[in-house]
């Protein structure tokens, strides 16, 4: 009892101390994490809308196969990843094994089928409400396409926050690709990892507790936002 | 051949030539022809099942028909002939966007034409005449009912369109809201708009209509000037429904 309750006074005074390794290390999870979401938001917004909206041949094997990614594990990603950009491997001469690029490839091909699927779902839901006044405007499929982005942008927004917390709480992608290298690869979930297995609890407790509190700060942004958008009308 | 993309050539007339619809088994609209040439207002009279709102989609091109159904001035209805249609639902379709940003997605052409202040113009004059400029900043799901239905019947109208398509416009609206609605109407005929109504409200077929096409059961059983239909129906089933009985 007492090792925990030092490591849980450690872990406070490390957060409001602000230590220096720390605020390292939840920036370039957060970088890495943001980033890799930018790309799958990117990849995934029309790609789902595409599928939803679209009718051509081979469409209900891609959603299919959509929502079997959505179950990638993590590990298996980062070691295809490895794979690929490890010296020996195709892309290895642009020597992005175990640096931060690596890492957002990892995590930008983990969650890129949950953005897509999940926006699959969300823009055919409201193309339903939508289909029959578009097609009397005679709007073309592009900007079908970015209307129903748009006129459904509160509800991509719980997608987005899905493919977010996916990223910044995994670890297995990371630590394959990135390496957990000390103020390089160094990110919340493979810290964690490391300092718990080495038994200092104190690191690893303080960037839990920040885990747990930006997971919850960015869920109530996002549930209050979509809250008062529901309110009027636009959700 | 007439080229009917030329705006200087009238929509007019519509042929429908032996159109039907079916679903399975199952006839919808059966074997269906008219021949629509005046302007003002054609009400697609029926009870609820008749296949009014089927006849209206298909005229739209919303449901595909064959091929040679349904002429516009001799041409088959393809986009060309849509864009210069515009239709109203029963229920409107409004974006989840504010009550001016409707009406500017209908203005503009292009994803990325900026707002000049010709356009801006264009649209409040449209919002003016909607009645609605004081709610244009409103979310336009949050307008009542009948201001909903205001801002469809403006935004189909802001198209301009040569055809307009109206599925029951006021059937859930109160008579003032109907009035309203039904006053944009007649103005609209006055532009020589030509308007089809589908509608089972005999009470608002007489007050719009010039003339009348009555289905019943998928078939049109008739087609006359809205004097003769109302005075003297020639069939049985038109003549039940005007005096108020129930067709089956």
């Amino acid at each position: 009892m007492q090792d925990f309750s030092t490591a849980f006074s450690l872990a406070f005074s490390l957060i409001f101390n602000a230590d220096a390794d720390l605020i390292e290390i939840i920036g370039l999870s957060l970088s890495v994490s943001f980033s890799a979401v930018l790309f799958s938001v990117i990849i995934g917004f029309p790609l789902g809308a595409v599928t939803a909206v679209v009718r051509f041949p081979g469409r209900q094997v891609l959603a299919i196969i959509l929502n079997a990614l959505m179950g990638l594990p993590p590990v298996v990603v980062g070691l295809l990843v490895y794979l690929v950009i490890s010296r020996a491997g195709p892309l290895g001469w642009l020597n992005l094994l175990y640096s931060p690029t690596a890492m957002i490839i990892a995590q930008t091909i983990l969650i890129t089928p949950i953005i897509a699927a999940l926006t699959r779902q969300v823009i055919e839901d409201l193309h339903k409400e939508y289909e029959e006044q578009l097609r009397s405007f005679c709007v073309p499929v592009p900007r079908v396409v970015m209307t129903l982005i748009w006129d459904a942008r509160y509800s991509l927004l719980t997608v987005v926050l899905a493919g977010f917390g996916r990223a910044i709480a995994e670890v297995g992608a990371v630590i394959v690709v990135g390496g957990n290298i000390d103020h390089l690869t160094r990110v919340m979930t493979t810290a964690i990892a490391l300092e718990t297995s080495k038994g200092d609890l104190a690191l690893a407790l303080a960037l839990g507790i920040i885990l747990l509190v930006l997971a919850l700060s960015i869920n109530a942004a996002a549930y209050i936002l979509r809250g008062s958008a529901q309110r009027s009308a636009y959700a | 051949m007439p080229d009917i993309n030329r705006q200087s050539l009238p929509l007019l007339p519509l042929v429908v030539q032996n159109l039907s619809y079916r679903v399975g088994q199952k006839r919808l609209l059966d074997n269906i022809n008219a021949t629509i040439n005046s302007t003002g207002v054609t009400v697609v009279l029926g009870a609820n099942g008749a296949g009014k709102s089927l006849f209206v989609r298909l005229l739209h091109g919303l449901l595909k028909s064959d091929l040679h159904a349904i002429k516009w001035n001799g041409r088959v209805q393809d986009l060309a002939t849509r864009k210069r249609q515009a239709l109203v639902f029963q229920k409107p379709v409004l974006l989840r966007r504010s009550v001016s940003a409707n009406i500017e997605f209908v203005l503009k052409k292009s994803l990325f034409k900026p707002r000049n202040a010709n356009f801006i113009q264009q649209r409040d004059a449209v919002l003016h005449e909607a009645g609605l400029f004081e709610q244009r900043n409103q979310p336009a799901r949050l307008l009542s009912g009948g201001e909903q239905q205001r801002l469809a019947l403006a935004r189909a109208l802001a198209t301009q369109p040569e055809v307009l398509i109206l599925d029951e416009p006021t059937a859930s609206l109160d008579a003032a809201t109907t009035y309203q609605i039904e006053t944009r109407l007649e103005q609209a005929r006055d532009q020589r708009i030509k308007i089809f109504l589908v509608t089972h409200d005999i009470a608002q077929a007489r007050r719009l209509a010039d003339d009348v096409m009555f289905m019943h059961g998928g078939r049109l059983i008739e087609h006359a000037p809205a004097n003769v239909f109302f005075n003297q129906p020639s069939s049985e089933q038109a003549k039940a429904y005007l005096e108020g009985r129930l067709l089956f």
